[in-house]
């Protein structure tokens, strides 16, 4: 309806599809049960940690802050409900590695209490830096996927000039529903959202992109603004493509601009939000409630009553499936996020966090595709969204070729996997570019670590010739001051050799002179008594 | 006649040349090795003298003299071992058998209930990442360890273990797809 209003242009490569979104979208999102236990990993965001606030055996409630920090690049987590922390210890998280994270276990009471909120009933009595303040307090981070705290994102530099804010509702890939029903039922929320983030950049004008498999998310959309008569912000259906909803795909749509290779859409004058975060803003900013909740699709042939939920983060994956109806006797695997850029999981027993959007149940068994040599075909470069060499790009990689590797830009792969979809080879390619890039990243923290054992080895070493030297010096310094006396003592004896009288010589000769004074005595007085 | 002027033109011309050369040679004169300080920047400070040398820089200085071969530094295995046949132009050489993988990361910890605080492991460690006085508990600081395990020998109560370094979900690396695609057999 809207897109003969705003022209579109096309990206390179992308893929047609089956969405089969429609067996999750049948009925509205269900509000999941409050569990018994909240597992809430501390790191569920890209960017530092926070630190602990709380401890084992406190009571919090729900909404409260439970890790801070101070760095730029981070954000807050919260209690999702109101309960008692029974632990704070590694669990498995919600990660391909499946390995453990340091997570805060809250023990809910049922009562489900908020703490006291801060509502913000008049938005533009407060200003951009207050609203980001707010942002941040919240915990909110990019609910697409990414995970990258949003208060930094809103935040793209005083020189930095945003035109146009561009609301991320393609959701392009196959099964994921959740941001198709959140654009649905709460549109009102989602318009104001996007009302705050456009005051807080100044952006002239928002777009609302939704891809045209979602004509019921387009409409209550539409419905929401012609009701407020809203003039800057408007919604554009766009052709369904994947992937068109990666951030650099849908500005080449929207506005065939391109973002430079190591810059960022600020840099050409845009800001590209999710759908979820600009309701999270809303509730964060109009309703002062943090981040706590997010909408989850459970969908896939292998679980029953496939539907999106409403989750409390922390909450297990194993009690979604179970509210939805449980797994078909078929399933097979669990994936965290969609078919083409999900991972799989080993358990269902891993808690929700930020950025999971999708848990998707397979029920084919796992074909194990006999993997052909690579026959430069040629058909994964034009798919290559990014207009990258997947090609060249596997060989690279495949030989640890990792400097060249990035000489081919490696790291402007989104990792959309469409180059191994089509690969008739059926050769893993994203599996190899992910292995590369975190080599690299290994590496880098590698060397910075070994610069780090130079300095502080170089310094020992100072310091031990330094010591040495000192050394050196007091030993010379303690000689001198020996010779220096042993000289005077001996100039000393020089000067007075003769004159000098030991007392006790003297009064031993005294002795003897009193001792012969008497005996002469003796003598002189019995020779004249004789006479 | 004329092969006076050309003797004395290409006099001057050298005496001009020599006393330019002369002159850019002590002007632009580089204090120590730079080839040294590039493969030293390559070697993985650990100092650990695996390879012989008694730390990375010595090695460094050995390798440029054309002394010790590049394969010798177990933990920079073959990417170190690649790394400096790239810089000096060398062929690659294979490493020893044993440290052809590139070993696990270790750093080492003190059991403190049996340390006696003699402080030998402090003098020995390269990087000062063990802290603690004469007859006080002593600690490793795991985040300034290299892995050296240079302490553990002059430790007298073997209170010294060696730890793998903990994979954190930030540091963890997906592996390599098994190698599936061989080439097809002629």
């Amino acid at each position: 309806m809207t897109r003969s209003s705003h022209q579109l242009w096309r990206f390179h490569g992308g893929l047609k599809l089956e969405s089969n979104k429609a067996i999750s979208t049948q009925s509205p999102i269900v509000k999941a049960r409050l569990p018994k236990r909240l597992v809430i990993p501390v790191q569920q965001h890209i960017g530092e940690a926070g630190a602990l606030l709380v401890k084992k055996g406190d009571k919090v409630l729900k909404g409260q802050v439970i890790t801070q920090s101070n760095e730029y690049v981070s954000a807050p987590v919260h209690a999702s409900s109101s309960g008692t922390v029974i632990d704070i210890d590694e669990y498995p998280a919600p990660h391909p590695s499946g390995l453990n994270t340091l997570c805060v276990v809250i023990e809910t009471d049922g009562e489900d209490k908020w703490v006291e909120l801060q509502p913000t009933n008049y938005v533009k009595t407060k200003s951009p830096a207050e609203l980001r303040q707010l942002i941040r307090k919240a915990g909110i981070v990019g609910l697409g996927g990414a995970a990258f705290p949003t208060a930094v994102k809103v935040n793209p530099g005083p020189q930095a000039h945003i035109e146009t804010l561009i609301i991320n509702g393609a959701e392009c890939e196959p099964y994921i529903s959740c941001d198709d029903m959140l654009m649905r039922e709460y549109a009102t929320e989602l318009i104001s959202g996007c009302g705050i983030i456009q005051y807080m950049v100044s952006a002239t004008h928002c777009l609302i992109a939704v891809e045209d498999n979602k004509p019921e998310a387009v409409k209550a959309i539409q419905t929401v603004i012609s009701e407020q008569a809203l003039h800057t912000i408007e919604v554009v259906s766009i052709p369904t493509i994947y992937p068109t909803g990666g951030e650099k795909q849908l500005i080449k749509v929207l506005t065939q601009k391109e973002v430079p290779s190591d810059g960022f859409p600020s840099d050409i004058g845009l800001l590209v939000q999710n759908v979820g975060t600009a309701v999270a803003v809303h509730k964060a900013v109009v309703l002062g409630e943090p981040l706590i909740s997010r909408i989850v699709t459970v969908t896939g042939e292998g679980v029953k009553q496939p539907q999106n939920m409403e989750v409390l983060i922390g909450t297990s994956m194993s009690e979604l499936i179970e509210q939805s109806g449980g797994y078909h006797d078929d399933a097979c695997k669990l994936i965290m996020g969609g078919p083409m850029m999900g991972f799989t999981l080993q358990t269902d027993h891993l808690p929700i966090i930020k950025g999971c959007n999708c848990l998707l149940v397979e029920n084919k068994p796992e074909e194990t595709p006999a993997t052909m040599p690579c026959i430069r075909c040629g058909a994964c470069a034009s798919v290559c969204p990014a207009q990258l060499l997947p090609q060249q790009l596997f060989w690279m990689a495949s030989s640890k070729n990792f400097e060249q590797v990035q000489d081919y830009h490696l790291f402007d792969c989104i990792e959309c996997g469409c180059c191994a979809q089509v690969c008739p080879s059926q050769i893993p390619l994203v599996q190899y570019y992910r292995f590369a890039k975190t080599e690299i990243w290994s590496q880098e923290r590698d060397r910075i670590k070994s610069d780090h054992a130079r300095v502080r080895h170089d310094f020992k070493q100072a310091r031990i010739e330094l010591e040495k030297k000192e050394r050196a010096e007091k030993l010379r310094k303690k000689k001198e001051l020996l010779e220096k006396k042993k000289i005077a003592e001996a100039a000393a004896k020089n000067d007075t050799p003769e004159t000098e009288v030991d007392p006790k010589k003297v009064a031993i000769e005294a002795a003897m002179k009193r001792v012969q004074d008497k005996k002469a005595a003796k003598q002189t007085n019995n020779t004249s008594s004789d006479e | 006649m004329s092969i006076l002027i050309a003797i004395i033109v290409l006099a001057t011309i050298s005496v001009f040349f020599g006393l330019l050369l002369g002159y850019t040679s002590v002007k632009f004169h580089v204090e120590g090795d730079p080839v040294v300080d590039k493969i030293d920047a390559l070697l993985p400070q650990t100092q650990c003298g695996q390879c012989t040398y008694p730390g990375c820089r010595p090695y460094a200085e050995a390798i440029a003299a054309g002394e010790a071969n590049i394969n010798q530094c177990p933990p920079g295995g073959e990417t170190t071992m690649l790394a400096l046949s790239e810089l000096l132009g060398i062929e690659p050489v294979p490493l020893d058998d044993e440290h052809a993988d590139a070993p696990e990361k270790t750093v080492v910890y003190i059991d403190e209930q049996t340390c006696i605080g003699c402080t030998l492991c402090i003098q020995a460690c390269p990087v000062d990442a063990i802290l603690g006085a004469a007859k006080q508990m002593h600690s490793i600081i795991e985040s300034e360890c290299t892995g050296c395990n240079l302490c553990i020998p002059p430790c007298p109560v073997d209170c010294i273990h060696i730890i793998p370094v903990k994979i954190e979900p930030e540091t963890w690396r997906w592996s390599l797809p098994e190698s599936t695609v061989t080439s097809p057999k002629a």
